[in-house]
């Protein structure tokens, strides 16, 4: 035996021992960097719901903003936070998707689609106020769109393209090739296999990369702004459903609005102790509706991917 | 060139085939047999799966893949490599069943109807007639009469296999090519699967890569051995593995190399 080498057994559990103490201390590191994320998140939330949490009720959802903080409410904020995330999704979604699918499924790789592909992962890192001012210029002043829902829903929804176009290529990506030569063996065109295969197995991935962008987009502020939405509003746009033909109207589409951040702004920078309760309700109710939309993400994706296993 | 006494299905003639400036077949000549079992036999690389995929043109699905020469199918001696056809059209003629076992992930009926789908079928009892006779012949209408609603995923390995046969069938192609089909499967799936191809050559030409010489013995009529991209020797399977008239075939089926 090479007994002269070989350290003794004594050395080689001194040896563990110290490694396992080094093993311990970087454990605990990590323990204390998660408990101080999660503290503090939690310390604010329940700071949230302590202040804002008594001022919710029947009257805060169904009022306009007031003077008085005790009769002032979000009816104008929700509602115009919900048309305008309509008019959010219904722009990026289908074109994020079928630009993913593009890229994808049909651009050849070259230097073109090389440098959408980089300029996409760019986009997505932009300031969101760069945003905001490219929409003043182009939906406010150059197509006259004005300081619409039409207008903050055009630019939330171009702010939040890039990533419902990474969230599509990703998810097409996830699908093995071999279910795509297998379409195409069966005699299938490209389109034939992106409806039928495509499509169908990566929607849950799009979906919660939608979400993902709605999540985002419902909480910006700057570029919202920048486009001009109002910060005090006691009217409601003109309603969808109209009692003459042809009983649906596009007319909300170019009203004024405000949305959720906005009024919580406005109340936080009001002086008086008690429109700072209100911005904490309307911090909870917003936090709900992110968190009804990731719901409903985890939900969905479920859904989708039950019956998918590669 | 090659000669065999039969009736044939298809003929190349002088293939070359190229990945960019790579070529990875070189003046390929081989009659297939109609009705009959030809395998492709050859070390890993010799491109005997790059071969099987030009009579489906799945290279064309990839970009800087050409063809030259000719795979002319009978009867009308159409050349399928031409760039003047059109690779759905071929597709639609020749089907094909891979490597691994790669259903849908969708029903069985769905799977095995998916073929008749996008050639516009819409008679609800003619493609259920179809599926039908598709799921005997791949020897799973037995086990799976019952459950045809359930999801494909759910199947053994070998089950999925025979599913993927049986998904390649119910377009009723006149080729049928398997690309080593046993090779993802355990031994009892794979007599299975051979019991299988040896039953199909009644109704359809096949042509088979296998990495398995005992399964290249067990279920061909014809073998061609393959080594970078060029046929060795072609003949019939008996007499390829009792007298092969090369060396290097010879070394290749006592295993000596490959």
């Amino acid at each position: 035996m090479f007994s002269s080498d070989h350290p003794s057994i004594l050395e080689v559990r001194k040896r563990i021992a110290f490694n396992k103490i080094k093993d311990y201390i970087f454990g605990m590191i990590g323990l204390l960097a998660t408990l101080i994320g999660f503290v503090l998140l939690f310390t604010l939330f329940v700071d949230l719901f302590v202040d804002g949490l008594p001022r919710i009720g029947w009257q805060f959802f169904t009022s306009y903003p007031s003077r008085f903080p005790e009769k002032a409410g979000i009816l104008s904020a929700w509602v115009g936070t919900t048309l305008v995330m309509i008019v959010t999704a219904a722009t990026a979604v289908p074109l994020g998707i079928a630009t993913g699918i593009y890229l994808e499924e049909y651009g050849k790789k070259n230097w073109f689609t090389h440098l959408i592909e980089i300029n996409m992962n760019n986009l997505a890192g932009i300031p969101s106020i760069i945003y905001g001012l490219l929409a003043l210029g182009l939906f406010v002043y150059f197509l006259k769109f004005g300081e619409s829902i039409l207008t903050g829903g055009l630019t939330l929804g171009l702010l939040i393209l890039p990533m419902v176009v990474i969230a599509t290529r990703e998810s097409i990506r996830g699908i093995p090739n071999s279910i795509r030569e297998a379409s195409y063996a069966s005699g299938a065109t490209k389109w034939q296999t992106i409806k039928d295969h495509i499509l169908p197995y990566s929607f849950g991935g799009i979906l919660t990369g939608m979400i993902i962008g709605l999540s985002r987009a419902i909480g910006e502020t700057a570029p919202i702004i920048t486009v001009g939405a109002l910060t005090f509003i006691a009217f409601l746009p003109s309603p969808p459903i109209t009692s003459g033909f042809p009983f649906i109207s596009f007319k909300w589409l170019l009203d004024p609005f405000t949305v959720m951040p906005i009024q919580m702004f406005n109340w936080v920078s009001r002086p008086q102790a008690s429109f700072h309760l209100n911005a904490a309700a309307a911090g909870i109710v917003l936090l709900f509706m992110t968190l009804l939309m990731n719901g409903f993400a985890i939900y969905m994706r479920y859904k989708f991917r039950k019956r998918i296993k590669w | 060139m090659i000669r065999i006494s039969e009736k044939l299905k298809a003929e190349v003639k002088n293939l070359n085939f190229y990945y960019g400036s790579f070529q990875a077949l070189k003046n390929i000549d081989l009659p297939i047999a109609d009705k009959k079992i030809t395998a492709l036999i050859g070390p890993s690389g010799c491109g005997k799966t790059t071969f099987l995929r030009c009579f489906n043109r799945m290279h064309d699905l990839y970009p800087e893949n050409r063809y030259e020469g000719e795979i002319s199918l009978f009867p009308g001696g159409l050349n399928i490599i031409s760039s003047k056809v059109d690779p759905i059209e071929v597709r639609m003629r020749i089907s094909m069943v891979f490597q691994k076992p790669n259903p849908f992930p969708k029903t069985i009926v769905e799977n095995v109807a998916y073929g008749l789908r996008v050639r516009g079928e819409k008679r609800k009892d003619f493609i259920v007639e179809k599926v039908k006779k598709a799921l005997r012949q791949s020897a799973l209408w037995d086990e799976m009469k019952d459950r045809t609603d359930d999801l494909a995923f759910n199947l053994s390995g070998g089950q999925q296999q025979r599913l993927c046969i049986a998904r390649a069938l119910a377009t009723d192609p006149e080729i049928l090519l398997f690309d080593e089909p046993t090779s993802a499967l355990d031994p009892t799936a794979t007599s299975k699967i051979e019991e299988l191809i040896m039953q199909l050559k009644k109704e359809v030409t096949i042509i088979i890569v296998t990495h398995n010489m005992q399964q290249a013995a067990r279920v061909s009529d014809y073998t061609a051995f393959m080594y970078l991209g060029e046929i060795i020797e072609f003949d019939k399977t008996d007499k390829m593995f009792t007298k092969p008239s090369k060396r290097l075939t010879e070394d290749y089926i006592t295993g000596r190399f490959g």
